[in-house]
């Protein structure tokens, strides 16, 4: 069967971000990108099933600058056959990259379409439940273990207060969380190969999707700062602020 | 305008995170109306009614919404969203799971985790782990949220009597089942609602060390969390993870025990109102807000600790 991951560019997940001055948002200049830690355990998924002989091709989709590219050579480098860029310049809202992607999967037709959970900029937590809903699959999101089954997919999702396995209808929608899988790392050849591998290109207007949306960002502040705290000597100077000083105990 | 809540239940009864919510919804101003579906969540309703501040219950009680599967409840929300100006879910797993398909299916953008209200239409939330707080305006017909709950304080589960009243209508997508799930067994507070928190991390060393915590939890009447490498490293199961990508925390005490205070953990937990870090490695980020650090090692200073409060 065909598995759709869809990828997407964000900052570097140990760069601290600062706030622009202007409160406009946040500075992105000059500072690393890489692919978002949960997309690359669905690319990593996506892999393990092919590895299985359960995915038969892996096509890779992004929503976004041209830079984008970068992301997607790197999940071809990591096993992906085949990779989709749909450009579009401005920092979009969870539900036009949910239309953007609903038109790949119209095109596509894969019988899993495998996300991570949430993108550590926005930390919406939204475009694979959107994809869902507009498709119409089942979805199975925050899932630490996945298996195909003929035309059903067992998950197994992370829960509050615990985990829960659902059985979903191909074709589906998976999100990762983050004990899905460990993913690996691209190998000097393989990044080589990935180059020569397929990437097209197309824009939202060829796709026929608006990527008009409801919600505006009025402002983006500095949360507020902490005061500086006191290191204390011992236990019991610890006990006694806890108790006199804080009152929290 | 006229507000849901989509309530949130376990074991027969209203969970906590319900009462956040709806104190979210009484800063946006209106009726509030709060929604229970489930399968035998009659006791669940009247429970609701007596939340202060409900106007009324909807209980929509079938079996194809048992277990909160997304396919059908999403259908059941739209269908009744149509006659309010917004509707809330508390930011729990099943709100995450079910709101962002709701607010696709009637082509609006959700708003993810507030924590405060600015006006009907303008909210705050945190974004980038918590490093950046955004403001964001909703022009959407029907403003669909979640709600962090450690923003809002709970309002009070009595004093309420809101009508309680049955909605009949059924969707079954019948595209998903549930198989079944596998619960954490805890007698300690809910770790989210914990007033006290004792989290461990990689400096725990292995799982039998977290003992020295459950002790200290225990005299303390703590919950007990976890960092992800002490997740990761087979110490403590998954649910206890407080993080960006676990659980958000914010409770009166949060003693990181061993934890180093990466950003993704930070996220979890800087809204706390006091934070003790006890770690033997003075330059450890987490004392950089700790309001009282303690230079030691921590199996010296844990059982110290346990003895001494």
């Amino acid at each position: 069967m065909k598995v759709l991951v869809a990828v997407k560019r964000v900052v570097d997940y140990n760069v601290k971000v600062r706030v622009k001055a202007d409160n406009s948002g946040v500075d992105l200049a000059n500072v690393k990108m890489s692919m978002n830690p949960f997309c690359e355990i669905a690319v990593e998924e996506a892999v393990r099933l092919k590895e299985k002989g359960v995915a038969s091709e892996i096509v890779v989709v992004a929503i976004g600058p041209t830079a984008a590219q970068e992301q997607l050579r790197t999940a071809l480098a990591l096993g992906a056959d085949r990779a989709i860029l749909v450009e579009a310049a401005d920092e979009l809202n969870s539900l036009a990259v949910a239309k953007a992607l609903k038109a790949v999967v119209d095109k596509e037709q894969p019988q899993l379409v495998i996300l991570g959970k949430q993108a550590i900029d926005s930390d919406n937590n939204q475009t694979g439940q959107m994809l869902a809903a507009l498709t119409g699959y089942a979805q199975g999101t925050f899932a630490s273990k996945v298996e195909v089954a003929g035309d059903k997919v067992n998950v197994t999702r992370e829960i509050d207060g615990g985990l829960q396995t659902v059985a979903l209808s191909l074709p589906a929608i998976v999100t990762t969380d983050l004990r899905l899988n460990e993913p690996r790392y691209a190998s000097l050849p393989n990044i080589m190969k990935a180059k020569k591998k397929p990437l097209e290109t197309v824009t939202p207007d060829a796709l026929g999707v608006s990527l008009a949306s409801t919600n505006k960002t009025l402002k983006v502040e500095a949360p507020a700062a902490r005061s500086a705290g006191i290191k204390v000597k011992s236990v019991a100077e610890l006990v006694e602020k806890l108790k006199n000083e804080a009152k929290v105990i | 305008m006229t507000i849901l809540v989509v309530a949130e239940h376990e074991n027969g009864a209203v969970a906590p995170a319900t009462l956040n919510t709806v104190a979210a919804a009484a800063k946006i101003g209106g009726d509030i109306h709060v929604l229970v579906a489930g399968q035998n969540v009659g006791g669940v309703a009247e429970s609701a009614a007596k939340i202060a501040g409900v106007a009324k219950v909807l209980v929509a009680d079938n079996a194809a919404y048992a277990h909160a599967l997304p396919e059908n409840v999403a259908p059941l929300l739209v269908e009744l969203a149509k006659g309010y100006s917004h509707v809330l879910a508390p930011a729990t797993t099943n709100g995450k799971n079910i709101l962002p398909r709701v607010a696709a299916l009637l082509d609006v953008d959700q708003i993810s985790e507030i924590i405060s209200v600015e006006s009907a239409d303008t909210f705050k939330r945190p974004i980038y782990a918590g490093n950046a707080i955004a403001t964001v305006q909703s022009s959407a017909a029907v403003k669909v949220i979640t709600v962090r709950t450690t923003g809002f304080d709970a309002v009070a589960a009595e004093g309420g009597s809101a009508a309680v009243e049955a909605v009949a209508a059924a969707h079954d997508a019948g595209k998903s089942a549930f198989v079944g799930e596998e619960l954490a067994k805890s007698d300690r507070p809910e770790l989210t609602a914990a007033k006290i928190v004792v989290s461990g991390g990689r400096g725990m060393g292995n799982g039998d060390n977290f003992k020295h915590l459950y002790a200290l939890a225990d005299k303390l009447g703590a919950a007990v969390g976890a960092s992800r490498a002490a997740v990761d490293a087979g110490f403590v199961p998954n649910d206890m993870q407080v993080g960006q990508t676990g659980k958000i925390v914010a409770p009166q005490l949060y003693i990181a025990v061993g934890i180093s205070g990466a950003i993704q953990h930070l996220a979890g937990m800087k809204d706390s109102k006091v934070i003790v870090a006890i770690n033997k490695d003075e330059e450890a980020p987490i004392f950089q807000v700790a309001d009282y650090g303690l230079v030691a090692d921590l199996f010296e200073a844990v059982p110290e600790l346990e003895k001494l409060v």
